[in-house]
C-alpha cells in the first residue's frame, strides 16, 4: 500500500517538474513562503511511516529548500528544537532554518534528528526524481542507476523525460537501462525482448535474478516469460553476463594477488637487506614497521593541528619522515647491539627479539594498548570501476605503484651507487672487503639502516590499510622472513618474485578453499618447496654467501 | 613458533608486573577480588578497558565502605591473549591469592580454557561479554548476551521492514567457537523463518586477519542476487581493515547493512567512521542511551579515565562488556552483603534475583536458575562520531535462553 502511494506521489513530481516554468508558479507551495513547519516536524516524528510520508511529500514539493532539507536529513545535519523548530548545521555553529532557509546561529538545545537505513533509501529515492534533472552529470547519473535498482515502474514517464532532455551520452546509457529494467514488466514482447538485450548487454550482475526469472522454468515446470523469443534472449543475456562474471573474478583475483604481494613485498624488502644481505636474523624487524606507522599517525596528528587544509597529504611528509626516524632507530641499534654480535645469530636472534619486545611495550606505555587512528587521505579512499562489477580502491593502487617505486629505488642504490658496491662487495667476501678498504663498519651500519628505514616506509604505507596497534609488526614478521627465504636469501629479484608469487596464489586459492585453508595450504607449499630446494628461487652467487 | 610466542608473551607479562601493574599488599582485613583480562596481544584492544572499569567499580565500593566494611583489594593478572596462559593465571588467583571472585575473559576460548579450574577449585567467575550460549557452569555468572539477546533479535531486525527486508545473509566470522555456534544457531534460526541454504553464505577467517579484498568482492557479488545482509561476527581488530575495504569498495550500509556483533564504541575508536554511517551493531547497552544513571556512569568513567592518566583519556568511552562488568561487580557485592560471606556457594545462592539500577536505563535482574541476566536489546547505527545512533529497542529487558531452542537436542534444557 505504502509503496503505492509513494509511488502515486513520484509520479506527481515528475509531472511537476516537467512541466514549464510558468506552471511551478501555481504549486499550492510557492517557495516564497517556505516550506510547511508542521510537515517539517513530522520528519522527527516517533513512527517511521509518518517519518516516511513527509519525505515523500517533500520530495514532492518543487522548492528547491525541500530537496535541501531532505539533503541535510540524509546527511544527519538536520537538528530540532525543543520547541519543534527545524534547523539544517552548516557547520561552525551556524545553522539556516529548514522552512526559509534564514541563516542563524544553531542553538545549543538543537538535537540532531537520527534517520536509519530505511529512511536514507527513502531520501535517496525521494531526490532521484528530482536529481535527474540536476546541473551536475555525475548526480544525474547516480539517480538514474538508483532508479533502476528500485524498479518501480511509475518512473517510466519521468525516464522517458529525462531522455529527452538528456545530451550526455554516459546519461543517457544509464537512463536507458533503467528504462530496459522497468520495461521487463512491459505487456509487448518486442518491448520486453528490446529490454533484456539491452540489460544483457551491461554485463550488470544486478540484473542476473530478473533475466534468469524470464529465461528459467518455475518449479512447477511453467514459465513466467510467456513468449519464447524473449526467453531465448533471456537465457543469452545470462549466460553474456555469467562470462562477463567469470572474467571479473579473474581481474579481480589478479588485482588482489597484486596487492597482496605488494604489501608482502614492502614489509620484506628491507629484511631482504638486513638479512638477505647482510645475514642478520632481524626478529625487530616488524617493529620497525610498527615505528613507521605510529610515525605516520603522529605526522598526521601534526596536520590536523598546524595545518588543518593540508591534512590530505599528511601521507606524503610522513613518508620521509618514517624513513629518517626507523633509519635512525636502525643504525642505532646496530652501532649498540647487533654491531657486537655479527656472526653469532643465536644470539643476534635472541637479541633484536628483547629489542622487539621493548620496542613494543614502549609504544603500548607512550600510545596506550589501543589502536590508534590513521585516516585514509580524501585522494586515497574510494575506488573506480575498471570494468561493471570490478571497484580497483585507491589505497590499494597507490600501495601497489608505491611498492614498485621502492624496489626500484632499492635497485638503483644497491647496483649503481658507492654504497651499494661496497655493500654487494661484503655480501660476497666480506673479509676481501675489508683488505681491499671498504669501511665495513660504516657500511654495515648504513645499510642496516636502509633496511630499517625501508621497514619504515612500508609502515606507513601498512597504516592506510589495516590497524596501527604496538602488534601491527608481529602479524608481517613470519610473512617477511617466508618471502626472503623463499625467494633466495641476498636475493633483490628472488624477494620481487616471491613477495609477488605468495600474494598471487594466496588469492587465487583463497575463493576456492577460504582464507584460512588458503594460508595453511601456502604455508605448506612453502615447505616443500624448501625442502626441494633450500637455496630459494634464486640461488645465491658468490663463494662465501653462506 | 608457539614456545616462542609463549615465551615473548610471558616476558611481556613480568615486564608489566615489574612495572607496577600489580598493586602492592594491602591492609590485612581486605577480600581480594581477581581481575583476569588480557592487557596485551590481540585482544588487548578490547580487554584493557574492562580492567581499568573493573579497578574503577573496585574504587568506588571502598569509597562507599567497602563490602560488609572490609575494603576490596584488586589482584590484576596479565594472561596476554594466550589462552593456556589465562588458566594458569586463573589456578594463580584461586590458590595463591585465594581471591574471593575473579571478573575477567572476554573470548569464548578463553572461558572454556578457564573452565576447569574454576570447577576444580570451586572458585567463582563472572564473564561480561556476549557469547554463543551452549554452557551453563554454576561456578560463573553471565553477565553478556546470551544469543536470544543479541544475535536473534539483531537478524530480526533485518529481515523486518525497518531493517531493510534483508533475504540473503552472509554470515561472516573469525573462526573459533564462537562465531561457528552463532552462525549455526543463526542459520537454524534462518531456517525457520523459510530462509534457504542458497541463500546463507558463511565465511571464516584467521584471527587478526587483515586482507579483505576477496571477501568483499564475494560479499558483493552474493549481494546482487537480492537484498543481503552481512552478519559479523568478526572479533578483535580485524574489523578495521574489514570497514575500511567495505568502505573503499562502495558497499553503502543502505545497499548492504553489515551488523556486527563485537563492534562497540571501544572498537570504534581506531576508526574513521564516516564511511561506515549506517552500518548496524546489536548491544544490551551503548554509551549515546540518554538516562541519569547512564550519565552518572560515563562521567564516573571519564573523570576516571582523566585521573588515573588512561592513555587516550580525552575520548575515553563507554561501551556493553565495561557496563556489564560494573553491573557485575555491584551485584556481587550485594550477593555477598546478603549471604554475609565471600564463600562461593552461598554466594551463589544469593545471585539469583538480585537487581541492579544499569546503565542500560533498566533495573536489570539476575534470573534465579540460569545464571544470566535479564537485559534489554538494543540495536544501533554507526554515526560519523564513531557512537551509535538507536534505531530499534525491545520494551524491556529479556530473559536469557543460554540453551538456544533452534539447536537439536535443547529442548527441555533451562535451568541448572
Amino acid at each position: 500500500m505504502r509503496i503505492a502511494a509513494i509511488a502515486l506521489i513520484l509520479r506527481v513530481l515528475a509531472l511537476a517538474l516537467a512541466l514549464p516554468a510558468p506552471a511551478l508558479a501555481a504549486d499550492p507551495a510557492p517557495a516564497a513562503q517556505g516550506l510547511d513547519a508542521t510537515l517539517l516536524a513530522r520528519l522527527a516524528d516517533t513512527e517511521t511511516d509518518t517519518r516516511l510520508g513527509a519525505i515523500s511529500a517533500l520530495g514532492e514539493s518543487a522548492d528547491p529548500q525541500a530537496a535541501r532539507v531532505l539533503q541535510a536529513l540524509g546527511d544527519s545535519r538536520l537538528r530540532a528544537t525543543a520547541d519543534g523548530r527545524m534547523l539544517v548545521d552548516t557547520g561552525d555553529g551556524r545553522a539556516a532554518d529548514a522552512a526559509t532557509g534564514r541563516a542563524m546561529d544553531l542553538p545549543r538545545n538543537a538535537e540532531p534528528v537520527i534517520v536509519n537505513n530505511r529512511l536514507r533509501r527513502a531520501i535517496a529515492g525521494a531526490l532521484a526524481g528530482s536529481q535527474l534533472f540536476a546541473a551536475d552529470p555525475a548526480v544525474r547519473r547516480a539517480a538514474a542507476q538508483r532508479l533502476a535498482r528500485e524498479g518501480d515502474a511509475g518512473r517510466l514517464p519521468l525516464i522517458g523525460r529525462a531522455l529527452d532532455a538528456e545530451r550526455d551520452e554516459s546519461v543517457r546509457a544509464s537512463l536507458q537501462v533503467a528504462q530496459a529494467s522497468l520495461e521487463l514488466k512491459s505487456d509487448r514482447p518486442q518491448v520486453r525482448r528490446h529490454a533484456v538485450e539491452l540489460l544483457g548487454r551491461t554485463d550488470n550482475a544486478a540484473f542476473r535474478p530478473m533475466l534468469a526469472a524470464l529465461a528459467l522454468p518455475r518449479p512447477d515446470g511453467a514459465y513466467a516469460e510467456p513468449d519464447a523469443g524473449v526467453r531465448e534472449a533471456a537465457a543469452a543475456a545470462v549466460r553474456r553476463i555469467d562470462r562477463h562474471l567469470a572474467t571479473v573474478e579473474w581481474m579481480g583475483n589478479l588485482f588482489y594477488g597484486l596487492s597482496l604481494g605488494s604489501i608482502l613485498l614492502l614489509a620484506a624488502l628491507g629484511l631482504a637487506i638486513t638479512f638477505g644481505l647482510m645475514g642478520v636474523i632481524n626478529m625487530a624487524h616488524g617493529e620497525l614497521l610498527m615505528i613507521g606507522a605510529y610515525v605516520a599517525y603522529l605526522v598526521q596528528l601534526a596536520f590536523r593541528r598546524m595545518f588543518p587544509a593540508w591534512t590530505d597529504w599528511y601521507v606524503i611528509a610522513a613518508l620521509p619522515a618514517a624513513f629518517l626516524v626507523a633509519a635512525a632507530l636502525g643504525m642505532a641499534l646496530e652501532r649498540t647491539i647487533i654491531r657486537w654480535l655479527y656472526g653469532r645469530p643465536l644470539e643476534t636472534l635472541l637479541a633484536t627479539w628483547g629489542i622487539s619486545l621493548m620496542l613494543m611495550q614502549g609504544v603500548r606505555s607512550l600510545f596506550g594498548a589501543q589502536n590508534v587512528e590513521v585516516a585514509n587521505p580524501s585522494w586515497m579512499s574510494g575506488g573506480f570501476a575498471v570494468m561493471n562489477g570490478l571497484v580497483l580502491t585507491y589505497n590499494r593502487v597507490a600501495i601497489i605503484v608505491f611498492a614498485l617505486l621502492v624496489v626500484f629505488f632499492v635497485w638503483l642504490l644497491l647496483n649503481h651507487t658507492r654504497l651499494g658496491l661496497f655493500v654487494r662487495a661484503i655480501t660476497q667476501n666480506r673479509r676481501m672487503a675489508d683488505c681491499v678498504g671498504v669501511p665495513t663498519g660504516r657500511v654495515d651500519m648504513l645499510a642496516f639502516g636502509l633496511g630499517s628505514g625501508i621497514a619504515g616506509l612500508a609502515g606507513v604505507a601498512l597504516s592506510q590499510l589495516g590497524n596501527v596497534g604496538p602488534d601491527l609488526g608481529r602479524a608481517y614478521l613470519v610473512d617477511s622472513f617466508m618471502v626472503v627465504v623463499l625467494g633466495g636469501v641476498g636475493q633483490l629479484a628472488g624477494t620481487v618474485v616471491a613477495a609477488l608469487g605468495l600474494g598471487g596464489i594466496n588469492k587465487f586459492l583463497e575463493p576456492y578453499a577460504g582464507a584460512v585453508m588458503a594460508k595453511i595450504t601456502v604455508l605448506v607449499l612453502i615447505i616443500l618447496f624448501v625442502q626441494k630446494r633450500p637455496q630459494g628461487l634464486f640461488a645465491p652467487r658468490g663463494r662465501s654467501a653462506e | 613458533m608457539k614456545r616462542r610466542l609463549v615465551l615473548k608473551q610471558l616476558t611481556a607479562a613480568s615486564l608489566l608486573a615489574v612495572s607496577g601493574w600489580i598493586p602492592q599488599a594491602m591492609a590485612a582485613d581486605t577480600i581480594k577480588v581477581g581481575i583476569l583480562h588480557s592487557l596485551s596481544g590481540t585482544m588487548a584492544i578490547s580487554e584493557t578497558s574492562l580492567k581499568d572499569v573493573a579497578l574503577m567499580t573496585i574504587d568506588e565500593i571502598n569509597a562507599q565502605g567497602g563490602v560488609m566494611g572490609r575494603k576490596l583489594e584488586p589482584v590484576v593478572v596479565d594472561p596476554a591473549s594466550n589462552w593456556p596462559l589465562f588458566a594458569e593465571k586463573a589456578r594463580q588467583l584461586l590458590s595463591q591469592d585465594k581471591v574471593a571472585v575473579v571478573f575477567g575473559c572476554w573470548t569464548s576460548v578463553s572461558r572454556k580454557s578457564v573452565l576447569p579450574v574454576f570447577k576444580e577449585l570451586n572458585g567463582l567467575l563472572f564473564y561480561p561479554v556476549q557469547y554463543e550460549g551452549e554452557e551453563l557452569e554454576k561456578n560463573v555468572f553471565y553477565t553478556g548476551a546470551a544469543p536470544n539477546q543479541q544475535a536473534i533479535p539483531a537478524v530480526e531486525y533485518l529481515m523486518s521492514e525497518d531493517g531493510g527486508g534483508a533475504r540473503r545473509f552472509v554470515l561472516l566470522g573469525t573462526d573459533y567457537v564462537y562465531p561457528r555456534t552463532t552462525n549455526k544457531i543463526l542459520r537454524a534460526f534462518l531456517h525457520s523463518k523459510g530462509v534457504q541454504d542458497a541463500d546463507i553464505k558463511e565465511i571464516y577467517t584467521p584471527f587478526g586477519h587483515s586482507d579483505y579484498q576477496t571477501i568483499v568482492a564475494d560479499i558483493k557479488q552474493f549481494a546482487a542476487g537480492g537484498r543481503t545482509a552481512v552478519v559479523s561476527t568478526i572479533n578483535g581488530d580485524s574489523n578495521v581493515p574489514f570497514y575500511k575495504e567495505l568502505g573503499n569498495a562502495g558497499l553503502k550500509a543502505t545497499d548492504v547493512p553489515v551488523v556486527a556483533f563485537s563492534v562497540g564504541e571501544e572498537e570504534l575508536r581506531g576508526v574513521d567512521t564516516r564511511p561506515l554511517v549506517g552500518h548496524l551493531a546489536a548491544w544490551n547497552y551503548f554509551e549515546s542511551i540518554k538516562n541519569p544513571v547512564n550519565d552518572a556512569f560515563i562521567g564516573k568513567w571519564k573523570a576516571y579515565a582523566k585521573a588515573r592518566n588512561l592513555p587516550n583519556a580525552d575520548t575515553a568511552v563507554t561501551n556493553d562488556p565495561m557496563e556489564a562488568t560494573y553491573i557485575g561487580i555491584h551485584m556481587w557485592k550485594q550477593a555477598v552483603e546478603q549471604a554475609g560471606t565471600t564463600d562461593v556457594d552461598k554466594v551463589v545462592a544469593a545471585m539469583g534475583g538480585q537487581r541492579f539500577d544499569a546503565p542500560d536505563g533498566f533495573t536489570v535482574e539476575m534470573d534465579k536458575t540460569n545464571h544470566h541476566l535479564h537485559k534489554p536489546v538494543y540495536i544501533g547505527e554507526i554515526n560519523g562520531d564513531g557512537q551509535f545512533n538507536i534505531v530499534w529497542k525491545t520494551k524491556g529487558p529479556v530473559r536469557a535462553q543460554p540453551w538456544s531452542p533452534y539447536i537439536p537436542g535443547n529442548e527441555g534444557k533451562q535451568g541448572l
